[in-house]
């Protein structure tokens, strides 16, 4: 009996010890994500100016928020960026990976080159794109370099004034948004790559596969779960982009180049609406989460296949 | 392995302790006044002055700056919420949040102070400058009639003219109306020089742009009206403020790109003679300067529309300070701005900085392209002298659908049926919420 | 077997112009701000020519100097190294325990790191900011260092989690046998044994923590404890009229972290490719 009830001490200290390894983590995550977390979700149901009393109003700034076109529209954008992340970024990001991962000369010169995008900040990068597309003439020539480039090789009739014709200006920044962030999935899948056995291409190439039936069967297979993951981080990183769209359009062409985050910083700090501002905070954490989901339902069967 | 059950506790002590730590700490506090404030351009120039003031009282004065606006913005609304406003800052919000501000205790009345000596303060300075710090027994906010801040400069928004450039298209006169303002467009194109630029990324300033020719056009009881909901949006005289900006679009008069342009990109294209109009603030004499010190223009107002009505643009106090009501300091944060807004220390930073006084006397100090700004100022309006203002959502789908029109993807009979919709449903709301 | 070799060299070739052609996109922008840094304001504008025709580096000492960058720079490396160090610490803590420990909600403990990345932090900055200051937080230095550590906290310890499930336990069994404690294994053992994807997490977290200015913005105030992007953006504001020394300040503010990733980028290699986001 005694040394049963020794035991259970034991283990409920042994318990306790494993929850002093995540007691920091868990500490500062509560104080300053949780608590502002709730703080969020409470006042997403009042109406607040920022100042002054706070209006309790229930679910009516969600009711609103599921006729509000604009905010659906900046969904939809933001959407856009990523499609675009998910396929060029990536799949140039993969590319440049597959190049590298072979003896080529200047590998190393690469590796660092690719990187440098995601090192600079995005107010520098929205600077200089804003001036590579800028559409402007200074005595009959081209300002911007794109423009300037297009003219000079005669190509007139494609120059475009970029940023401010609706059907660029999403694709321009969603184009700039990938140029930024390749570098982090070329790393991350050059890596894979080295990950995978060597021996497994000689083995193809000995029962006479052809380069192309040795990506499809070898190489893919063995990046899936490397893929996932930066499809993942893509989606969370495209999704929640907003400084470039600040840095190049300013506060934006009409709504077409509206994302949620810009929306949620225009409710705070141009019409005022807090609470507003709030409910879109509490509704875009909802759709990240269920889209994470799915992509780990999703990861989950294509790991099991 | 003590040592690492020692380091394992000392992280967490750490990140306990800081708390700790931090709650203990008194707030710093300091015989010094604090100010905030959001003016890059102008930080050197108050901290002289704050230094000077030191000198001569013995009062410390603190400046600390927040950049860019939207940020300061930011910043206050969260200070006020933690009550931890400093002693002097600025509001940067609508007339209906500053009122606010106001009705929660954390401005100071000035009145008296203006007041005191027989209003000596008051006339001191500009009355339009003082304009936007007043209350008066009418509003509609519920606020004590009164002057509530301290106005540090004097700014209007108007038009400016490459002079070099109109010559160069052989424009001879200064177009005062707006067909003679389209021809000029006409034959600058003609030379492949640029017509109007200005930095409409920054959309309030499209929206100060359609407000002047709303002046010009229906005069202010009818914007008035219709910002009461009494005169829709389909108005024809409001169809003409849309049409403005068809115009303008098709004759070519807008510089490329016009519509995302940051303002300093803007005031750039202008300096460096890519455009031969801009449409900016006064604040734009010293912007050119820096850029390019013999650029040869000068100013003038919007080509009036209607000729039967004056051109009304926007302008009154650039930037005002208030004092913070709950300051332990706030007799002496008052003397500072006393201080800061006489004569000397005005004209001061007018030559520094090359923005208007908002003191009269100080005018004498000003280079020669800001008296063009200072001789219109009696032309000036602005929203916060305003009886009434829109509705924020009605304003950004007003802001929205000029964009849509310059850049020809919908008619202005368009925007005006869509600004309407909005303008009916918020109004809907606002009954409701009564 | 003539025609092979030209083939394969007609390939090399055209993979040598893709890869440099994006190469030369990459480089661009660093190349055009350290091309603007050195010239002057009159001739910016009219100086058509790739190389500038006149090289001024002065611009360097005067935005050196005008932008007050020493204090700045010095908050910055102070800001990145704590927050670095902080997280490695407190997140390898915590991704051993939900790797190897077990306790009651351990996973859930996990969801709610997982939950935490679908978050966008803009929305929250005035219930932040509220809360820093009960804490008496605002306009310090470690209420700073905290919230960043914060933000870095749910990436770092998921994918260290990743790293250690993929992590053989032959070694740390073996020291467990050996009579070490928990806290011996993780420090030891398993921490060594993930040096690489602690790589990883120095670098993503690093350059995070260098290029961060909003939370900045909205919780510091003095002068003394702003980093180089606060310091960087009233620059820009002052001196957008000065391209020359807009530019000598954004490319002294790019430098260091280019540097760190020279420094660090083979230990991303190797720490992606050990595992650290195979999961």
């Amino acid at each position: 009996m005694a040394k049963r009830q020794k035991m259970s001490s034991i283990k409920l200290a042994d318990i306790s010890e494993n929850y002093l390894f995540i007691l920091p983590a868990v500490i500062i995550f509560a104080i300053f994500y949780i608590y502002p977390f709730i703080d969020i979700i409470n006042l997403s149901l009042h109406e607040w100016k920022g100042i002054g009393p706070k209006v309790f109003v229930g679910l009516r700034n969600f009711k609103e928020l599921m006729s509000d076109k604009i905010w659906w529209k900046s969904i939809w954008n933001a959407t856009y960026i990523t499609l675009w992340a998910l396929t060029f970024q990536n799949v140039l990001a993969f590319m440049l990976a597959l190049a590298c991962d072979r003896e080529i000369r200047f590998k190393k010169f690469y590796r660092v080159v690719f990187f440098i995008p995601p090192v600079l900040s995005q107010v520098v990068v929205g600077l200089i794109w804003r001036w590579i597309l800028n559409a402007g003439k200074q005595d009959g020539q081209y300002i911007g370099l794109l423009n300037h480039l297009l003219d000079s090789i005669g190509l007139h009739h494609l120059t475009n004034d970029w940023l401010s014709d609706p059907a660029t200006a999403l694709t321009c920044i969603a184009i700039v948004h990938c140029w930024m962030g390749f570098g982090w999935g070329f790393i991350m899948l050059l890596a894979g790559l080295q990950t995978i056995d060597k021996q497994l291409y000689e083995a193809a190439k000995v029962d006479g596969a052809s380069s192309w039936s040795t990506f499809w069967n070898v190489t893919i297979p063995m990046m899936v779960p490397v893929i996932l993951v930066v499809v993942i981080l893509t989606v969370l990183g495209s999704m929640q982009a907003f400084i470039l769209v600040l840095s190049m359009v300013g506060q934006g062409l009409v709504h077409h180049t509206d994302v949620p985050v810009t929306r949620i910083l225009g409710a705070m700090q141009g019409t005022k609406e807090f609470g507003y501002a709030c409910a879109m905070g509490v509704n875009f954490a909802i759709i990240l989460i269920a889209v994470s989901a799915l992509m780990k339902m999703g990861s989950n069967k294509l790991k099991q296949a | 392995m003590k040592k690492i059950i020692a380091l394992v506790l000392l992280v967490v002590m750490a990140v306990v302790g800081c708390f700790f730590w931090g709650c203990g700490k008194k707030p710093v506090n300091t015989n010094e006044i604090l100010i905030w404030h959001w003016m890059t351009d102008r930080h050197q120039a108050f901290e002289t002055l704050a230094q000077q003031y030191s000198e001569q009282t013995g009062v410390a004065i603190k400046i600390q700056l927040f950049a860019p606006p939207d940020t300061y913005s930011q910043r206050i609304t969260a200070s006020a919420q933690a009550n931890t406003l400093p002693d002097i800052f600025g509001i940067l919000d609508k007339k209906e949040i500053f009122a606010d501000f106001i009705k929660y205790g954390l401005v100071a009345d000035l009145t008296d102070e203006y007041k005191k000596d027989d209003g000596a303060w008051e006339q001191a300075m500009f009355p339009k400058a003082l304009e936007v710090n007043r209350f008066t027994a009418d509003n509609i906010y519920d606020v004590k009639p009164g002057i509530y801040g301290v106005p540090i400069d004097v700014t209007n928004i108007q038009m400016l003219y490459n002079k070099d450039l109109l010559e160069k298209a052989g424009v001879k006169e200064v177009p005062r109306t707006f067909d003679q303002f389209l021809a000029a467009v006409k034959k600058l194109n003609s030379v492949g020089i640029s017509g109007l630029v200005s930095g409409w990324g920054e959309i309030w300033l499209a929206d100060a742009f359609a407000s002047n020719y709303a002046f010009n056009i229906m005069g202010e009881q009818k914007i008035m009206d219709t910002y009461q909901g009494k005169v829709p949006y389909t108005d024809p005289d409001w169809l003409k403020v849309f049409r403005v900006f068809k115009t303008l679009s098709e004759a070519g008069a807008f510089a490329e790109g016009v519509v995302t342009k940051p303002n300093k990109e803007a005031e750039q294209d202008f300096a460096l003679g890519r455009a031969a109009f801009a449409y900016n603030g006064s604040w734009c004499v010293n912007v050119y300067h820096d850029m390019n010190p013999d650029l040869n223009y000068s100013a003038m107002l919007p080509p009036k529309m209607n000729p039967d009505r004056p051109m009304k643009i926007w302008g009154g106090a650039g930037s005002s300070f208030v004092v913070n009501e709950q300051s332990a300091k706030k007799e002496q944060a008052i003397a500072f701005l006393k201080w800061l807004s006489a004569e000397k220390q005005q004209a001061y930073l007018a030559r520094e900085t090359r923005n208007l006084p908002a003191n009269r006397k100080a005018l004498a100090a000003i280079p020669e392209v800001l008296s063009d700004f200072a001789k219109v100022m009696d032309n000036t309006t602005h929203p916060t002298i305003w009886k009434y203002n829109e509705l924020p959502k009605v304003t950004e789908a007003f802001d929205k659908g000029l964009q849509s029109i310059v850049i020809g993807e919908k008619t202005p009979k368009q925007v005006a049926e869509e600004v309407q919709k909005v303008k009916e449903r918020e109004m809907e709301k606002q009954r409701n919420r009564q | 077997m003539n025609g092979y070799i030209i083939r394969r060299n007609m390939r090399y070739f055209v993979l040598h112009l893709f890869l440099m052609s994006v190469a030369v996109t990459c480089l661009f922008p660093l190349f055009y701000m350290i091309r603007c840094s050195v010239m002057d304001n009159q001739t910016i504008f009219t100086d058509k020519g790739i190389l500038p025709s006149v090289v001024n580096f002065g611009n360097y000492a005067t935005a050196w100097v005008d932008g007050n960058f020493g204090t700045f720079f010095f908050n910055s490396m102070l800001y990145t190294t704590s927050v670095v160090i902080g997280i490695v610490v407190i997140s390898s803590m915590a991704a051993y325990a939900f790797s190897r420990l077990s306790f009651p909600g351990r996973d859930w403990f996990y969801y709610m790191f997982v939950i935490a990345m679908m978050i966008p932090l803009p929305g929250s900055f005035v219930p932040l900011f509220v809360l820093m200051n009960k804490l008496h937080l605002t306009n310090t230095k470690i209420g700073y260092i905290l919230c960043m550590i914060n933000v870095g906290l749910s990436l770092s310890v998921i994918l260290l989690k990743t790293f250690f499930d993929k992590m053989p336990s032959d070694l740390e069994d073996a020291a467990r046998i050996d009579g070490c404690t928990k806290w011996q294994i993780w420090w030891n053992v398993a921490l060594p044994l993930a040096r690489p994807a602690v790589a990883v997490i120095v670098i993503f977290n690093a350059l995070n923590v260098w290029n961060e200015f909003i939370l900045a913005q909205l919780l510091l105030s003095e002068e003394v404890h702003m980093p180089l992007q606060v310091g960087l953006m009233k620059f820009i504001n002052v001196h957008t009229v000065n391209y020359p020394i807009m530019m000598a300040g954004l490319t002294i503010a790019a430098v260091p972290i280019i540097l760190l990733y020279l420094a660090m980028q083979k230990h991303i290699i190797k720490g992606l490719s050990s595992g650290a986001v195979v999961g």
